[in-house]
């Protein structure tokens, strides 16, 4: 052994094994470096920043918890806008559900013509946020905006929308509405429903199980892994709820849309207080995480795997 | 077809044994109320479109008056000109395709590469960077937003497309390295084996064995590439503030602002901008229905 290792220590050192082991650290090493520079520095920058008091011009300095205690005690508007979130993400993610839901069970039915009408319920998703909300402002327009007209029509007053405080958040939800009940989301469902296996149908309506029963006992039990998925992912989305407010309301009217992340925009690049702004953007992240976590828990109690030989 | 049939009809199927004629009756009702649901459900998700798309077509004096109309006078194609003329959004799309460009082929190739060494190479620790790859997709942009925008700040980078793109160059996203390599991982290793004993390094399997044989996933990981790239409003918004480097999100947001105009009613040139910002996206889901259907698809299943 000894003699062996002294004549020829490197070719036994880089077994063939042991090179196939570096060349594929440097495979993946634009991802490492990608994770490091770009993913969990910067969160761990963020980490440290919010314990500090940073304007970008002066150096940071270190004040403690003085920016979660000033969230948690004084920002008149941090519990105001996680509110107006959670508000937001309660109404929004439920009924976005239910819809893309019974949107794919109507495609799921082989009709003739379902590929034309899943095209159209998909196009809201395909426009780029930014289209939408300037689209969704001017059909929103009180004076001149067609929806007024039709509720007009209909002999309903007219409604303010963006513009008046108990409306505005619905007139974001239905936006919401519009732009995903129909896309990625309703996509999944159908991917879920189709992966039904026929026997259990069949077994069902042999069984003499109605409409209902098959849906709730069948349909629903093996698509809860798709809900779950679905579900976890809208909550996500919905509590970082940014874009259209921004480029509708900003706000407004009375700080009735002012929701989270806006808040944290207006801290980190209006006011440029980055240790404050930091210190939201943290708790955001931890919300986030304490949301999905219940969601794993309780998900133990609905979502039911068939089998466990799934791929990974 | 029998499943959907059945569906369809459900009650109905073991109410009307053994009378056709009912049968047949109940079976087009059931079609009559599915098409009048699905075609209410296609006006909801339509009707903003012919909305843009008329509103873009009229003059403003035609924006302004009660009740709307819903077909324009006459056509004014006018619009769309006046965008490329004295507005600059020729600028705007310039930016946005270079910016897409670049993302869509440097992250589609780097996630690849990357997607290669996860599926493909036995390492210690493999399996644990693995999972953290995944968890990535948990990290919300927001978290890292405010320290990113300091490096870059002492970089150099803002107001260049820097940022916008050297991120995507490393691999990009977690969803693309995740989807090439359950693709890899379908193709049978004894592709590689028998290109190795011809001689062939990792680079060349890599090159000329696995990505040819994945067009299919590369095909559906440009295809998102390019969409979020088109549509990022959050990062450029922070780190470009020149109107000259715009790419369309912000660009669009400018021209209903836009000193250009003046105090011009400019609803029907958003509309316009709007219609032809939208357009790229549909087209491109149009014409790769099937790849981007997969892609959607692929995002749902779990690892």
């Amino acid at each position: 052994m000894m003699s062996t290792a002294v004549s020829v220590p490197r070719r036994v050192w880089l077994t063939r094994s042991r090179r196939r082991a570096i060349v594929g650290y440097l495979w993946i090493m634009p991802w490492l470096v990608g994770l490091v520079a770009f993913k969990l520095g910067p969160t761990l920058a963020a980490f440290a920043l919010s314990f500090t008091r940073y304007d970008i011009i002066t150096t940071p300095i270190w004040i403690g918890l003085e920016n979660y205690v000033y969230a948690a005690t004084t920002d008149p508007l941090f519990w105001r806008s996680l509110r107006t979130t959670l508000y937001y993400v309660g109404v929004s993610v439920p009924l976005g559900i239910v819809a893309s839901l019974g949107l794919s069970l109507l495609l799921n039915m082989g009709k003739r013509g379902t590929a034309t009408y899943r095209t159209f319920f998909f196009l809201p998703n395909l426009t780029p946020v930014v289209a939408g909300a300037i689209l969704w402002l001017w059909i929103y327009h009180p004076q001149f905006g067609p929806l007024n007209y039709l509720l007009r029509l209909m002999g309903i007053p007219p409604i303010g929308w963006l513009g008046s405080v108990e409306w505005a958040v619905p007139s974001l939800i239905l936006v919401a509405f519009w732009y995903g009940i129909g896309g990625s989301r309703m996509v999944i469902f159908l991917a879920g429903l189709q992966a039904v296996p026929n026997e259990l149908y069949e077994a069902a309506e042999v069984d003499g199980a109605g409409r209902w029963a098959r849906f709730r006992y069948i349909i629903l039990p093996m698509i809860s892994p798709t809900m779950f998925f679905n579900l976890v992912l809208a909550i996500i989305v919905s509590l970082r709820v940014f874009e259209v407010a921004f480029l509708t309301t900003v706000g407004s009217p009375n700080y009735a849309t002012w929701f989270y992340m806006l808040h944290l925009y207006q801290a980190a690049f209006r006011d440029f207080d980055m240790g404050y702004a930091s210190a939201l953007a943290w708790i955001l992240f931890m919300i986030t995480l304490a949301l999905t976590y219940v969601q794993i828990k309780l998900s133990k109690r609905w979502v039911y795997y068939e089998g466990e030989e799934r791929e990974s | 077809m029998s499943r959907e049939q059945s569906l369809a009809d459900g009650v109905a199927t073991r109410a009307a044994v053994g009378a056709p004629s009912a049968r047949r009756t109940s079976r087009m009702l059931g079609n009559l109320y599915w098409y009048g649901v699905v075609t209410l459900a296609a006006v909801f998700f339509m009707g903003p479109f012919l909305w843009a798309v008329s509103s873009s077509l009229k003059v403003p004096a035609e924006l302004y008056v009660f009740p709307p109309t819903l077909f324009p006078a006459s056509l004014q194609f006018g619009n769309y000109v006046r965008l490329w003329g004295e507005l600059p959004f020729g600028t705007f799309t310039r930016n946005s395709l270079i910016v897409a460009f670049v993302v869509t082929v440097g992250q589609t190739l780097s996630a690849a590469g990357v997607a290669y060494g996860f599926a493909r190479f036995r390492f210690p620790g493999r399996d644990f960077l693995f999972v953290v790859l995944l968890s990535t997709l948990m990290l919300p942009q927001q978290v890292t937003i405010i320290p990113l925008f300091l490096i870059y700040k002492n970089l150099g980078w803002l107001d260049t497309f820097l940022p916008l793109t050297v991120p995507h160059l490393l691999g990009g996203s977690a969803f693309f390295i995740f989807l090439i390599r359950q693709f890899f991982l379908t193709l049978p290793r004894d592709l590689d084996d028998a290109a190795e004993i011809d001689g062939a390094g990792t680079v060349m399997i890599f090159w000329r064995i696995l990505l040819p044989l994945s067009k299919p996933v590369l095909a559906t990981s440009a295809i998102f590439a390019f969409l979020f790239s088109w549509n990022e409003f959050l990062e450029p918004l922070i780190y470009l503030n020149d109107p000259k480097l715009f790419t369309l999100p912000l660009g669009l947001r400018y021209l209903s602002v836009s000193p250009e105009l003046g105090t011009e009613p400019r609803e029907h040139l958003l509309m316009a901008a709007s219609v032809l910002f939208s357009l790229p996206p549909i087209v491109i889901f149009f014409s790769m229905q099937r790849y981007f259907i997969q892609g959607v698809v692929m995002s749902g299943i779990k690892g």
